[in-house]
């Protein structure tokens, strides 16, 4: 089944060129792409997200915001109980700052300097490692119950 | 009341049916109990439908506002095309519905359409069925860009809104063959653009040969104008209980009986009867037209007159 992805641009940035040749790149990588357009809250990027039950949110920040919307994000997927949903960063974020993010649960960032395909072979390897197929395949599973198994 | 957390858990259903994991019977039972909904709870469902471009995500967007004034919580799936090449998709309705992002009472779906032909993806059908299940009053399904031969919300909505835009040319020409048939309302959008009015005449007059009452109303979506007549015309329809119900099946059992006698045409053509046949043709013994009554009473079928 292919990999459903939202691209996400927060805040008040209004580049959104690269994250539509993102979005194009990634369909033409197989992947069924979300795009929301420019100026997305927290809020809304978690809703669309659950809405969408994407595998993955791309969020791009050119701002420098990202200290204040990804713990925001992060916050709010806990608050709806579906942790289960990659989150990946990128755009332009300092290097001190990528520890400080993967710590509070953002999987991946990628540099300006990463081109499409790191993304996309990015993309495919983190979904087949931490995504919610196989997070719910296994949940699944472990409770052998044929209501949880239907619920996935 | 609808939460984040149906929200989830329709989501949830919606993806494991369209990617069959899970049949839909089950789906169904398993999302019922998290929602504590009834079998017995039945939402509208509209389909709106017609060509690319026409401004059909902003008019849904339009009708989601109209319906939350009206207190009813309202489900959208919005259906984009994939790539037939790398079977990827950029799903972009919902760029056109961010007002109602932050409101619980709204859900909104993209589905990329597989491929499969008709206007809808392979699992519309069914993600209807589940935010109906979820407890949406409102269910709206905006298919892709359509021309002559998508028709298939026919099969999934209780009422069918079709939208064009004045000046597409043969804008009427190409919606004239089928969707006038599924039309339950027109709506001539961007309104303010030249030649709406004569669109909209074209449409009445088109209407007028048919036997339904078909309104044709224009819209500007992006300003709002015509929308709250449009919404009148959805509502005053809604009582009605038209043959909706009847005119899905009949479709569906002309497409399934149309397949049928195509299929069984192309047996009849591969017959030792139909090769005896078309060789007495070849040999000039006979003329085309007694080829095609022969082979029309091999097949059992009416013999036309020429």
């Amino acid at each position: 089944m292919p990999i459903k992805v939202l691209v996400a641009k927060p805040g008040l940035d209004g580049h959104d060129r690269g994250a539509k040749v993102l979005a194009r790149s990634l369909r033409d990588a197989g992947m069924e792409v979300v795009y929301t357009g420019l100026h997305q809250t927290p809020e809304m990027i978690v809703n669309a997200a659950i809405q969408e039950d994407v595998d993955v949110v791309g969020v791009s920040i050119l701002s420098g915001a990202h200290m204040t919307v990804f713990p925001k994000i992060m916050a709010l997927l806990k608050e709806r109980e579906v942790e289960d949903i990659v989150v990946l960063g990128g755009g332009v974020i300092q290097e001190d700052d990528v520890p400080k993010l993967k710590a509070i649960g953002v999987r991946e960032i990628f540099n300006a300097e990463a081109s499409t395909q790191d993304l996309i072979t990015g993309i495919e390897r983190i979904v087949a490692e931490y995504g919610r197929d196989r997070a719910r395949r296994e949940a699944a599973q472990s409770h052998a119950g044929a209501g949880r198994a239907a619920a996935r | 009341m609808i939460t984040h957390r149906v929200h989830r858990d329709l989501a949830r259903a919606i993806s494991s049916v369209e990617n069959g994991i899970v049949e839909l019977p089950s789906a169904l039972a398993t999302l019922r109990a998290q929602v504590h909904g009834t079998a017995q709870h039945r939402a509208e469902i509209i389909g709106v439908t017609g060509p690319p471009g026409a401004g059909k995500s902003t008019l849904v967007d339009r009708l989601i506002e109209g319906f939350r004034a009206e207190g009813e919580s309202v489900a959208v799936i919005a259906v984009d095309p994939s790539s037939p090449f790398t079977h990827g998709a950029v799903l972009g309705d919902r760029v056109r519905m961010q007002r109602h992002a932050g409101d619980a009472e709204v859900y909104i779906r993209s589905m990329a359409s597989r491929n499969a032909g008709g206007g809808l993806a392979p699992a519309t059908r069914d993600a209807v069925r589940l935010a109906e299940a979820a407890g949406f009053d409102v269910v709206i399904v905006e298919t892709v860009g359509v021309g002559q031969v998508e028709l298939e919300v026919v099969a999934v909505a209780d009422l069918i809104v079709v939208v064009t835009v004045p000046a597409l040319g043969d804008g009427v020409q190409a919606i004239k063959a089928g969707l006038t048939e599924i039309a339950d309302i027109f709506v001539v959008n961007m309104a303010d653009r030249p030649g709406a009015n004569r669109t909209a005449i074209d449409l009445k007059q088109m209407v007028r040969a048919s036997s339904r009452e078909i309104p044709v109303l224009q819209t500007i979506a992006q300003d709002g104008s015509g929308v709250s007549e449009l919404l009148t015309a959805i509502v005053e329809r809604r009582g009605q209980d038209d043959s909706n119900a009847v005119r899905a099946v009949r479709f569906e059992v002309v497409r399934q009986a149309r397949d049928r006698a195509v299929a069984a045409a192309l047996a009849t053509l591969d017959s030792p009867d139909a090769a005896a046949v078309l060789q007495r043709l070849r040999d000039h013994d006979i003329t085309r037209n007694d080829a095609i009554d022969a082979l029309l009473s091999i097949l059992g079928g009416p013999v036309h007159a020429h």
